[in-house]
């Protein structure tokens, strides 16, 4: 399995150049197979682990606190217009 | 001995004495950041602000006002979100962004009286086990300027060490608090995963993201984290669990601890030199009365390739957020190494690849895990080694992405498994310092303070 990085770049919205992509190609296939070392281990009756400290259903009582105001949320942006954020055309 | 070389401990005494203003110490702190200008551990510096704050926490210290860190400057990783302080990851994408709120850990460290003199340098997005992939420039090991000071937490190990502030907040995702603070000859602690609340701390792998700091030494390391940790309403990872009364573990001494070496971090590739270094440290701990047992951790040669799956795999989704709509710049800003990871993390979740990458990284997590559980079974704490070799020389590696990952070999297990670790300076190789790690099992970070404090005497 080799990475194919145009599509991969494509995928995650990252422009790169024609010299990054020979660059990252290599590094990232090295990388990719240093990781198969996964494959010597057989884990087909493990459990997976992806909240380390077990907690579970972790909930609040549904009040509202602490939010920006619409000011301040608009406050980082580049574009803004009426009070909303302003987005390239997705359509 | 100038003021900022002190600790906190000491400088609390001497602030509440009157031997010397907080406006004084922060100066000598705000002096020294300019001296070491050249290595580059700040990416801001609050100087007025800072100062304003020294003379309002004299005022407050005149009033017998009682604060854990009165008038005590601290700076911290520029990842941590600091309310109208610019805020950058070390990364040009976020080279404008004033944040519109302060993290949990900058609140509690603030309303304990601390005084932020500066936001430090890092590795882009805390990618990094250098300071190399930051977009401001590297940092400088301050021992020798030609070696790096590791990473991803450079500025923040490199202010201590260089007594620019009297503690430093860092993040550790892989190992990058604990390897610059061995590096740079300071003490280091990535708390139990959730002990520290990751609330307006820009994220890198939530699943491993742990909040720590750097001290001087041992028993500021254990005032700064009981400042820090506790539970968040804002993260729902922080548990109920009660924070221990830490100062209590700090001269307990190590008669009767059991201390497990495992054989798996001892093996080829860890320079000699370090391992005679730990090796007479450990036994330092034996004359002191600690009971030394030999033990294996028999799945550490899969972490490295577990983490460089699961880490990757988070930070392609949490950096999927930067797009210039909301705040920063778009993507063509990220530099190499983010590059670098939001790819390889795309390519592991992406359909037809993740049961055979992301889904066998969290079964072999498990395997990782249950080993430190079952070693626990029989040690209090485990020793190992922070780094396999002395720092690097600046430029060394930064062209092999893959020798730099493997350099986190002792450091990402801790993360997977979640379980707190504790940097401890052990000494110089070719005056270039090295640490020594200290595990333990979930929430026992006391334990590790009691390790910790008997090494120093050591």
């Amino acid at each position: 399995m080799k990475i194919n990085v145009k599509h991969v770049a494509k995928l995650a919205n990252l422009p790169l150049s024609e010299n990054e992509e020979k660059k990252f190609e290599k590094q990232l296939n090295e990388v990719l197979s240093y990781v198969k070392k996964l494959n010597e281990k057989d884990v087909k009756n493990i459990k997976e682990t992806s909240q380390i400290t077990e907690l579970e259903n972790v909930t609040r009582e549904d009040n509202s606190s602490f939010s920006l105001t619409q000011e301040e949320a608009l406050s980082s942006s580049k574009k803004n217009h009426n009070g909303m954020f302003k987005i390239p055309k997705i359509f | 001995m100038s003021l900022n070389t002190i600790s906190i401990k000491q400088a609390r005494e001497g602030l509440s004495k009157k031997k010397f203003s907080s406006e004084e110490l922060v100066n000598a702190c705000l002096f020294e950041i300019k001296k070491g200008k050249s290595l580059n551990a700040f990416i801001t510096v609050c100087e007025k602000e800072a100062l304003e704050k020294a003379r309002l926490s004299d005022k407050k210290i005149k009033e017998e006002v009682d604060l854990p860190l009165l008038g005590i400057p601290i700076s911290l990783k520029d990842i941590y979100l600091t309310k109208g302080i610019k805020t950058t990851a070390g990364s040009r994408i976020l080279e404008d962004y004033i944040p519109q709120y302060s993290a949990t850990v900058v609140k509690n460290l603030e309303d304990a009286g601390a005084i932020i003199v500066g936001k430090t340098n890092c590795d882009a997005w805390a990618h990094g086990s250098s300071g190399e992939n930051s977009d401001y420039g590297h940092t400088k090991n301050p021992w020798n300027e030609e070696y790096v000071p590791g990473g991803s937490s450079s500025g923040s190990a490199v202010s201590v060490a260089a007594n620019m502030a009297l503690s430093s907040t860092g993040t550790d995702t892989g190992g990058s608090i604990r390897l610059p603070a061995s590096f740079c000859n300071v003490v280091g602690l990535k708390p139990t995963y959730g002990r520290v609340s990751r609330y307006g701390i820009v994220a890198m792998a939530s699943s491993l993201d742990s909040i720590g700091h750097f001290t001087k030494n041992v028993d500021d390391s254990a005032l700064m984290l009981s400042i820090t940790a506790g539970k968040d309403p804002n993260d729902a990872t922080t548990p109920d669990n009660k924070v221990d009364a830490y100062e209590n573990y700090l001269n307990k001494g190590v008669k009767n601890i059991k201390i497990g070496i495992p054989k798996e971090y001892f093996l080829e590739g860890l320079d000699k030199r370090i391992k005679e270094k730990i090796k007479n440290s450990i036994k330092l701990l034996e004359t002191q009365g600690a009971n030394i047992e030999y033990i294996s951790l028999p799945h550490t040669q899969y972490a490295v390739a577990c983490y460089y799956i699961i880490q990757p795999a988070e930070v392609s989704s949490n950096l999927a957020r930067y797009d210039r709509i909301r705040y920063g710049n778009d993507r063509s800003f990220f530099g190499d190494e983010a590059k670098r990871r939001i790819m390889l993390g795309t390519y592991v979740l992406s359909s037809g690849y993740y049961d055979a990458y992301y889904k066998k990284a969290m079964r072999v997590r498990t395997l990782v895990k249950k080993d430190f559980d079952n070693a626990f079974k029989k040690v209090d704490v485990i020793i190992t080694p922070v780094s396999p070799t002395l720092p690097w020389k600046i430029g060394e590696k930064t062209s092999d992405p893959l020798a730099m990952y493997l350099s986190d070999i002792y450091t990402v297990t801790a993360n997977l498994a979640g379980i707190p670790g504790l940097s401890v300076p052990i000494g110089f190789i070719d005056n270039l310092p090295v640490g020594m790690q200290i595990l333990g099992p979930h929430f026992s970070e006391g334990k590790l303070f009691q390790a910790g404090k008997a090494c120093e005497y050591a």
